[in-house]
């Protein structure tokens, strides 16, 4: 059986599509089955961000509504085989997803896949709600800033009484923090939330911390997943996240502020 | 070369990717801007050209695949059918 997991935050602009793709293609290169959906019908951006866009004929909305089949709408990725991307709809309205044609889709993709991530749309209504509702396990992207720890908390309470798997009453859904833009030398300054501090309030296990990271509009300008930048802090934070989430231990790293030399006092270095 | 490029050296060796998200963007969004405008005529096409398939030879709509790749001047549409063995084809007929 597959995995089915949601990556929602409640607040948009955090960073849940930007950690779908990553966490979807450290998967699918840890040769597991992978299958990333786009929840957002009418604002699809995962396309772009997975650098697919120019291949999508079908979506989640023709697969539901019976014009497409499924193996049709998925695109499989060039870079890693064990990957696929099921677009949203771009065209149609919110109203075109209904639970009974999601949970077919899943179902269905159950039967090829281990894991089935869910780009979960901002907010908490009928597009988030039916993201979140088949997961087994759920990450929650958060920012260290107060209305997004606030959102997090509001998505939990959803995760613990509306998604499936709290209606059937079976063990709830397995939650992961991620915190995302985590800027240490703004925290080290007392401007930003500390780590500390967030888990304090949300008190769900954590899964990793993403700096803030200028390669992550690299990697979005050119539609390649940031975690396969080795290079960048954002990417190799990814993957330790990934490593995380397969049961391996790794420390956190990038939580503390580089201590910086002269020069790059002098002139501004950011993080890459 | 000034000093000031001296030391800012090294942001002028990353390669330059704002142009590559432009491109990207010019094309995707003059499809789906077409698209807005009417229906989407792929869906459409492809359930044509598999009816049309289907009355010559017995074949699985499951078992066909469309590809498309858009580019700026040229887009290719690609539609593989999955045609069953002769021995089937025949006694489908
Ligand atoms: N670690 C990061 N460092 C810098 N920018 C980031 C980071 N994560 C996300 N972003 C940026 O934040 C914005 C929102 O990200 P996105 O993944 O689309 O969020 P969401 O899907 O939650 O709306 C994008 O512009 C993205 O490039
Ligand atoms: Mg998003």
């Amino acid at each position: 059986m597959a995995q089915v997991i949601v990556v929602t935050s409640g607040k948009g602009g955090v960073g849940k599509t930007t950690s779908s793709a990553a966490v979807a293609t450290g998967l699918a290169q840890a040769g597991k089955k992978t299958v990333v959906i786009d929840f957002d019908v009418g604002l699809r951006n995962l396309d772009l961000i997975m650098g697919v866009e120019r291949r999508v004929v079908f979506d989640i909305v023709n697969v539901i509504s019976g014009e497409a089949k499924l193996n049709q709408a998925l695109i499989r990725d060039k870079r890693v085989d064990t990957l696929s991307i099921l677009p949203a709809s771009q065209t149609r309205d919110k109203d075109a997803l209904t639970k009974e044609g999601v949970k077919g889709v899943i179902e269905e993709l159950s039967k090829d896949f281990d894991y089935i991530l869910c780009d979960s749309p901002a907010g908490i209504e009928k597009g988030a709600l039916l993201a979140l509702y088949f997961a087994d396990q759920a990450i929650v992207v958060t920012n260290p800033e107060v209305s997004s720890v606030r959102d997090s908390d509001r998505i939990l309470g959803v995760l613990q009484s509306k998604s499936r798997r709290a209606e059937e009453k079976r063990d709830p859904v397995k939650e992961h923090l991620l915190v995302t833009r985590y800027d240490p030398a703004r925290v080290e300054r007392g401007e930003m939330l500390k780590l500390d501090d967030i888990q304090d309030i949300l008190r769900i296990p954590l899964l990793g911390v993403i700096p803030e990271s200028e390669s992550v509009l690299k990697a979005s300008n050119t539609g390649n997943p940031v975690i396969l930048d080795g290079e960048s802090q954002a990417g190799q934070a990814y993957k330790d996240a990934v490593s995380r989430f397969l049961g391996e231990d790794r420390p956190m790293r990038f939580i503390e502020a580089e201590k910086k030399g002269f020069l790059s006092r002098l002139f501004g270095g950011r993080a890459a | 070369m000034s000093w000031l490029k001296f030391f800012r050296g090294k942001q002028e060796e990353t390669p330059q990717t704002a142009s590559q998200a432009k491109e990207r963007l010019q094309i995707v969004l003059a499809h789906e801007r077409i698209s807005r405008k009417g229906e989407d005529f792929l869906p459409k096409l492809q359930k044509e050209i598999v009816e049309l398939v289907a009355k010559h030879v017995a074949i699985d709509a499951g078992r066909v695949n469309v590809s498309l790749e858009r580019g700026g001047d040229l887009s290719t549409l690609a539609i593989a059918v999955e045609l069953p063995g002769p021995e089937q084809a025949q006694r489908a007929s």
